[in-house]
């Protein structure tokens, strides 16, 4: 078998036993779909095929230790901040703001 | 409270059940959220209209389709030479993508996945299970299907072949079940009550009545 | 280039290459002989997206391949097979 050239490009390879239960999409989760659709309806992204390449492209360690919305979360982060719709800075400052708003509420 | 604020309210709702996420990455994702609609490239409004249409989305439109395709032959022709095209006769659209529906008969069980990342026609079968997105399903169904559809509950014998569907590009598929037996004088609606979401994925043969 | 290069039934091989850049070919599908299946649409290049708009379309197909050609010891009937989406850059009529 051809080398995979991703840590996406999984096919055939081994794995264990499915887990068949069933997950509730969390709304947190809800809002990173939203958040690619609407990136893609407002131009802010061209295709998909962008987000599957900020994914294709994350660490073999990021890829198997995110969930598959913190997967997308990454992706697109990297794309809009190479597009240059958001600066590297801003999104810094702002995950500080939000990291400092959870521990004052007592989530984190 | 200002609008201002207002929009900083949408950005802190959380379930209780599903308390606000606080690992490095979804806190990436948090934080440009509040950047996209802080910039104004789209509000909490336009958010919530996508979160409802997406949450709209069930396996019940892909039960409608089957129904109809189980009690009307040539649209059952029609749904499976053009699937784009059949299913906007119900009201549906999964453009630009190519809707391909595969047919279950009594020598053949098709089985989808996308094995690269996880494609799925979520506007007709709703939000995909977390199995369909799992690294086990992706990587084995491929490989193993029997012994993964065994996992399902589903064991076919050597007269019924497997086809694994992998979706890597831009078609999107569904699966059309056997119509059970004892359903012939059954309405659409009956009918369409029987379709489970993993008959249409093809992780399970046989609906029950 | 609109007219499709291949047709129902022509075997094909899938090409074995890894380009540095996202691409949608499994590695398990690379360098395997199958059977087109059917010919698809017109579609954006995944290749092409990244830094463009995917121009211009390329052909789309499935492509079939019997299991027991894809993996070693494949434990299933000799009639499972699998299809899978490949675009024409991607194709090799094997003859």
């Amino acid at each position: 078998m051809s080398k995979s050239w991703g840590p996406h490009d999984i096919g055939g390879q081994e794995g264990g036993p499915i887990d068949l239960s069933e997950h509730d999409t969390a709304h947190w989760e809800w809002q990173i779909d939203a958040m690619v659709r609407l990136s893609l309806s407002k131009g802010l992204i061209s295709d998909f095929a962008e987000l599957r390449d900020g994914i294709e492209h994350l660490t073999q360690e990021d890829y198997d230790s995110c969930t598959y919305y913190e997967r997308w979360a990454k992706s697109l982060a990297y794309t809009l901040v190479s597009r240059g719709v958001v600066s590297e800075q801003q999104l810094a400052d702002k995950i500080d703001a939000v990291r400092a708003r959870q521990e004052a509420q007592g989530l984190a | 409270m200002t609008d201002h604020d207002k929009e900083h309210d949408h950005a802190r709702t959380f379930q209780p059940d599903h308390p606000e996420p606080t690992s490095d990455a979804a806190r990436v994702g948090l934080a440009l959220r509040e950047l996209l609609i802080e910039a104004g490239h789209y509000s909490a409004e336009e958010e919530q209209e996508v979160i409802a249409a997406m949450q709209g989305a069930s396996p019940e439109n892909g039960g409608r389709i089957v129904a109809r395709a189980w009690t009307d032959a040539a649209y059952k022709e029609r749904l499976l030479g053009d699937g784009a095209s059949a299913i906007r006769e119900l009201g549906f659209e999964l453009e630009p993508y190519e809707f391909t529906v595969m047919e279950n008969t009594n020598s053949v069980h098709n089985v989808i996945v996308c094995t690269l990342c996880s494609c799925y026609p979520r506007a007709l079968l709703g939000m995909s299970p977390a199995w369909y997105k799992s690294k086990e399903y992706r990587s084995r169904v491929v490989r193993e299907p029997r012994s993964v559809l065994a996992e399902f509950g589903v064991e076919l014998s050597d007269d019924i072949d497997v086809r694994v569907h992998d979706s890597t590009a831009e078609l999107r598929y569904m699966i059309l079940p056997q119509r059970p037996a004892g359903t012939d004088d059954w309405s659409e609606e009956k009918l369409a009550a029987l379709i489970t979401r993993d008959s249409l994925v093809g992780t399970q043969r046989k609906l029950s009545i | 280039m609109s007219t499709p290069l291949f047709s129902v039934g022509q075997q094909v091989r899938i090409a074995d290459r890894t380009p540095p850049v996202h691409h949608r070919v499994p590695a398990y599908a690379k360098g395997q002989v199958g059977v087109i299946e059917r010919v698809c649409k017109l579609h954006g290049e995944p290749e092409k997206f990244i830094r463009g708009d995917g121009k211009p379309a390329q052909r789309l197909y499935r492509v079939r391949i019997p299991q027991s050609g894809l993996w070693q010891g494949y434990d299933g009937t000799a009639g499972d097979d699998l299809d899978i989406e490949i675009f024409e850059h991607w194709l090799e009529p094997t003859e």
